[in-house]
């Protein structure tokens, strides 16, 4: 009885890592692939950055049934929006959508989303808009339970004006940190960068990663430490 | 029942309470059980070249007695969708059901064939305004005008894309066949001895599915319902000469009912009138 109950009532979440980073011309939306039943993965290659228009993507985090549903109704509201409005909805009433169906319902509902895109009038932008509801613009977000290990590494690493390569680089180590150190992430990393040309999708997978501190090496004999590469430094 | 004593709570670990109460009953002659009684379900779908290919397991259980050997878990959602289901069977018949009949109603307003995000996004809205109460975790499988499509449904409603699932007690024993043995672009016949082999391992390893494995395969415009693919459980101990009572019963009166009856046709008996 016990294993029945252990894999088909425990609620479905995505212990996760989440960012968005806002950089000269654009957003970067990175997640790790996750989703986990109690101590068992259901999915190791899910895909948490989920599209809302052509131009604002949404990272989602905790409840997976939680967050797949609030995603689906805000893409259908903002799909009547841009019909009413004759031109692509802004970032910014994407997350307002989004913010207040999880304010309204924040006795119900238990996600984390981090909402990033690009229009014409503000550019790009990230909004993050944690569990009670709350929204919040700012110039980099992170969530998730692997999100702990970032703070610091983002206060050291983060700076305004990246280019979009320097913007990706920085989100797809940030993602591999948490992954190192956050046992409910793992997996691959998945990014998808937004700006005025358009939508870009890219995919790490977990071998090409990084490896960091204590993390082994594959190596023929275990005494064999002295010829191994010592791992990048922390400054960029 | 409760004497006066302070209820302690029981620790974790393996309790070695009942290895000496087996000890003295082997030394008393008595043999244990040679079979452990199943319960669960092991239910797979994998993506092959040509389409989907959908298994399952074929016990159905009461707590700890089973109470089917041989039902269907494979159900029926569309000519070209089908969903497999583990948890409460009346939960899984019933909304398979109901999201099988919206989704004819659907065909009828639209006139077109039956694409298998709809069946999806009818059982997540479905299962998700119920919380998880409704718990019913499916195999949803299915090729449409878009192409072949699995996908797994939690009982909170969430939902996952993949190219391989499996769901039930047995999905972490079917899993580990898949992880090992799965690759893109199989062939039907690749696709079936895998499915075959997972669903193998959850009825011999899962203390949770057993019986028979049932196998669906779908492709484009067409399907297979394979049902009793594949017999591992045979019963092998039956009596040749059959049932007979004991000679000190006096049989006073046989009377055999058929249990279908045989109905008789008339071809071309009177038209029916208005």
């Amino acid at each position: 009885m016990d294993l029945k109950e252990v894999n088909l009532s425990a609620p479905h979440s995505m212990g996760t890592t989440i960012i968005g980073v806002t950089y000269n011309g654009g957003v970067v939306l990175g997640a790790d692939s996750r989703t986990s039943t109690g101590v068992y993965v259901a999915n190791r290659a899910s895909d948490k950055i989920t599209q809302l228009t052509d131009n604002v993507y949404v990272c989602r985090s905790g409840s997976a049934a939680d967050s797949q549903i609030v995603s689906d109704y805000v893409r259908y509201f903002l799909h009547q929006h841009t019909i009413q409005l004759g031109q692509p909805a802004t970032v910014k009433v994407a997350a307002n959508l989004v913010r207040l169906i999880a304010y309204n319902n924040k006795n119900m509902l238990q996600t984390g989303l981090i909402v990033g895109g690009w229009d014409k009038y503000e550019g790009g932008k990230i909004y993050g808009i944690p569990l009670g509801g709350t929204i919040i613009e700012q110039p980099f977000a992170i969530g998730g339970s692997g999100s702990s290990y970032l703070y610091g590494f983002f206060d050291q690493a983060w700076k305004e004006g990246m280019t979009k390569d320097e913007a990706e680089q920085l989100v797809v180590k940030a993602v591999s940190l948490a992954i190192a150190r956050d046992g409910a992430s793992g997996g691959v990393v998945r990014t998808v960068i937004i700006n005025s040309e358009g939508v870009t999708r890219n995919f790490y997978p977990g071998d090409k990663l990084p490896l960091w501190h204590e993390e082994l090496e594959p190596q023929n004999s275990l005494l064999d430490i002295l010829n191994t590469s010592s791992p990048e430094p922390m400054n960029i | 029942m409760s004497n006066s004593g302070i209820d302690v709570p029981p620790k974790g670990g393996f309790s070695f309470d009942l290895c000496r109460r087996n000890d003295m009953l082997a030394k008393k002659g008595v043999q244990p059980p040679s079979s452990f009684r199943k319960t669960g379900t092991t239910i797979v779908g994998l993506v092959f070249q040509d389409g989907v290919i959908l298994g399952a397991d074929t016990r159905a259980t009461e707590g700890p007695i089973v109470c089917d050997k041989n039902c269907e878990k494979i159900h029926y959602m569309a000519p070209n969708i089908y969903c497999c289901g583990a948890g409460t069977a009346a939960d899984t018949e019933a909304v398979t059901d109901m999201v099988s009949s919206q989704l004819q109603l659907h065909r009828y307003h639209t006139g077109r064939e039956s694409r298998v995000v709809t069946a999806l996004t009818l059982l997540k809205k479905h299962l998700f305004n119920y919380q998880g109460h409704v718990q019913a975790a499916l195999v949803l499988g299915g090729v449409d005008v878009t192409g072949p499509h699995l996908h797994t449904i939690y009982p909170h409603g969430s939902t996952d894309t993949l190219p391989f699932a499996t769901m039930g007690s047995g999905s972490l024993a079917a899993m580990s066949v898949f992880e090992s043995k799965y690759r893109e672009g199989l062939t039907r016949d690749e696709g079936i001895t895998i499915v075959v082999e997972a669903i193998c391992s959850g009825i011999f390893n899962d203390l949770g599915s057993g019986s028979n494995v049932d196998v669906c395969v779908l492709t484009k415009g067409h399907k297979e319902y394979l049902r009793n693919h594949l017999l591992p459980n045979p019963r092998t101990f039956v009596n040749p000469k059959g049932f007979t009572f004991p000679k000190k019963i006096e049989v006073l009166l046989t009377k055999i009912t058929p249990l279908k009856e045989k109905v008789e046709v008339i071809e071309g008996g009177d038209a029916m009138e208005e």
